[in-house]
């Protein structure tokens, strides 16, 4: 058995996948521009949510949104919110990203 | 029951899972000790990853960090955990697909360069040895705390324990030994929180508690965290819901954490052991979920037990201090000092409620005065004496440890001992799964980077086995060493270092490596080196008295950043100097590039269908 380490050369694999033979649907370039949107806008929630809302505009969003339960909201966001605009965020990409695979036949034989 | 039996019965339940484990998955093949045969479900990925993550300082210490800086513990909070998102849609898919075992394989490969590869891999080396060092000297003090032996002896029977299961089972063994370990922390880390949460706002989630009401002094519900700020102000410290950081220095702490988490060898490589890209994703929402399971309860953990604490200390008179108090401050994670001479505990801080020192009833850690008998010596009060110099421009008379806030959770909130216990095994199995996660890397990183891929290329699959094996002890023998005889400023700076090092090199190293396919080797290189140079030298600078050149002052610091959060400056460095020498040297050749194409594609990395 060899280590398997060594076993991927990048041409060997693209011959030996059978969904890129079949993959009469794959454009590699309109997959290419939307994964990299998905991967923007997901980063740009990632910064609001994290930098913006926790750190940067943190003092006005304590003043003028509403409270989370007692706390002001960008403290909330700061202890709380953004880990669980993190855990959602990785949910969603994962959804769009299997979607956009399966929309270009790029999946795996089970 | 006494509360040994209890101790010994959870560790010694927990140690003989993690060693029934480590036997049945003995690994035979570098393919298993490396990456488990990418054989790894998702989930059980999720929970190994998780507990690989969480260390002794992050179970033990991070509520007690979040309560005593309040607000200006998010920096952490958000630090490392939107590391994931990072790590998750720019970095781990891509590098599965990619389909090597290490990380230095990468950039090896990526840059074309055995040089590039070496820099990768003392970068590594050096990461998981100052990380390593913390876990080793955190499982000797939870070993002499719970069995009355010296600190060393702990070191080495941790040490002994780690290799044992580490160099048998390989990536294998400790995939599976981490699962257990990460079931005992979550049930160690929550039970408590639960019970405290429901004493003291009535909530059954501590998340809950935290943003609800609690019994105010005259018996009517007030919001908590006004509980807290009150307390807060009255004893002279800042309001805890305030920050005391500059917003620039916040920013670049956490984007230093960010980007040095999503840069991290040693949880990089845990991703290499699933199946295919689909399932890479997968478990990094298990990662995450399962780390936000601690993560999210911390917060709530930190400012549960600074209202428990200061409630049943502050204007107490020692001898009627809860039991508790003596058994700590037995063990040095807390002390007191009578200044005005009334008897009472007095807590108080005109110091800002943050990490910095000033305020401390006295520097550094108690040193308790022994007797000619070799007995400690106590005061008029039954109170154990500090030869501490004592400070006293300032009232305060209270010590405690950051690890105090968790560890007497469980007291303050009159549990039963066996949650004690539970919350012992719970502290080993962060600091093991920690440990042993370091360990493969640096026996990898040792056995197939440096002597497979650099010095010795015609090496038999078994003989890098035994040099795994043997790159795990040595690494260890390191690890036990500087465990037992810390250099302590060193290991203090673990935060600046490790994660320092990780955002200024492979994090953005890796980055151009995925999205940039004509990047060649010269640009890299030199991005590499300028990044590791302006990091690791601005952070000597600053925290070590350096021959020549002496310390940094804090008005030195460049915008006000400091060290923790200079990763940054430096990731953002590596960028440019790479863009900038790329314009003038040549590009990346074709076949990179076409290999760097192929990363995009997420079919074909199947590896278990390789057996």
């Amino acid at each position: 058995m060899r280590p398997l380490f060594l076993a991927l050369d990048p041409a060997k694999t693209l011959s030996k996948s059978p969904s890129l033979n079949v993959m009469s649907d794959h454009n590699p370039i309109s997959y290419r521009r939307s994964s990299i949107r998905i991967v923007l806008s997901l980063l740009a929630v990632w910064f609001t949510a994290s930098f913006v809302c926790a750190i940067l505009a943190r003092d006005w969003l304590d003043e003028h949104l509403p409270s989370i339960g007692n706390a002001p909201f960008g403290f909330w966001m700061s202890q709380q919110g953004a880990i669980i605009v993190f855990i959602i965020l990785l949910i969603v990409y994962r959804f769009l990203m299997n979607r956009l695979d399966r929309q270009h036949g790029l999946v795996d034989p089970e | 029951m006494s509360q040994d039996f209890w101790n010994f019965l959870f560790i010694g339940l927990s140690f003989a899972v993690y060693i029934f484990i480590a036997i049945r998955s003995r690994a035979g093949s570098t393919g298993e000790f490396y990456v488990a045969n990418r054989g790894v479900s998702p989930f059980a990925n999720g929970m190994a990853t998780a507990a690989d993550w969480m260390s002794a300082a992050t179970f033990i210490s991070m509520a007690g960090l979040v309560a005593s800086s309040g607000y200006d513990a998010c920096r952490l909070l958000m630090g490392w955990t939107g590391g994931y998102v990072l790590l998750t849609i720019l970095m781990v898919p891509f590098l599965r697909k990619f389909g090597k075992a290490t990380v230095p394989d990468f950039v090896g490969d990526r840059y074309y360069s055995n040089f590039a590869r070496f820099v990768a891999v003392v970068c590594a080396i050096f990461v998981c040895l100052t990380y390593i060092m913390g876990q080793m000297r955190g499982v000797g003090v939870v070993f002499s705390q719970l069995f009355g032996i010296d600190i060393w002896l702990g070191v080495i029977i941790g040490g002994a324990i780690v290799f044992f299961y580490a160099s048998l089972g390989g990536m294998k063994g400790i995939t599976y030994t981490q699962v257990a370990q990460y079931t005992v922390m979550a049930f160690a880390y929550t039970i408590p929180a639960i019970f405290i949460s429901m004493a003291l706002t009535g909530n059954v989630f501590p998340q809950l508690g935290l943003i609800g009401n609690t019994t105010g002094a005259d018996g009517n519900p007030v919001a908590f965290l006004d509980k807290l700020n009150t307390i807060n102000t009255e004893l002279g410290f800042s309001k805890y819901t305030d920050g005391s950081l500059s917003k620039l220095n916040m920013f670049c702490i956490t984007a230093a954490l960010m980007a040095g988490t999503a840069g991290l060898p040693h949880v990089i490589v845990r991703f290499f052991t699933v199946k295919d890209v689909k399932a890479v994703r997968t478990s990094c929402c298990w990662t995450l979920a399962f780390i936000g399971v601690i993560y999210l309860t911390a917060p709530a953990v930190g400012a549960f037990a600074r209202v428990n604490l200061i409630d049943k200390l502050q204007n107490t008179s020692y001898t009627e201090a809860p039991y508790w108090f003596a058994e700590f401050e037995e063990t040095g994670q807390m002390a007191w000092v009578d200044k005005n001479g009334d008897g009472k505990i007095q807590y108080s801080g005109p110091g800002k409620a943050t990490e910095g020192k000033s305020g401390a009833v006295f520097k550094d850690k108690p040193k308790h005065i022994l007797g000619e008998d070799g007995k400690k010596i106590r005061g008029e009060h039954g109170q154990l004496l500090v030869s501490n110099e004592v400070d006293k421009t300032n009232p305060n008379e209270l010590y405690f440890g950051t690890d105090i806030m968790v560890m007497a959770n469980p007291h303050m909130a009159g549990l039963p001992r066996w949650v004690i216990g539970l919350l012992m095994a719970g502290c080993i199995a962060a600091a093991l799964s920690t440990a042993a996660g370091l360990l493969l890397v640096l026996s990898t990183s040792v056995s197939h980077d440096l002597m497979k891929k650099i010095i010795s290329p015609a090496m038999s699959d078994k003989v890098e086995m035994r040099w795994a094996r043997g790159a795990a002890l040595g690494a260890l023998v390191i690890g036990v060493w500087f465990g037992i005889d810390p250099p302590a400023k060193f290991i203090a700076k673990t935060v600046a270092f490790a994660f320092g090092l990780a955002a200024s090199s492979f994090f953005p190293t890796l980055l151009i490596g995925i999205f940039s396919k004509r990047m060649g080797r010269s640009g890299a290189i030199a991005g590499m080196i300028a990044g590791i140079t302006f990091t690791l030298g601005y952070i000597l600078y600053f925290q070590f008295n350096l021959p020549i050149v002496g310390k940094g002052t804090s008005e030195q610091l460049l915008f006000g950043i400091t060290p923790e959060g200079i990763g940054f400056v430096g990731m953002l460095i590596n960028f440019l100097v790479a863009f900038v020498v790329n314009i003038f040297t040549a590009d990346a050749p074709q076949e990179v590039q076409d290999m760097v194409e192929n990363i995009h594609i997420p079919t074909g990395s199947g590896g278990a269908s390789d057996h």
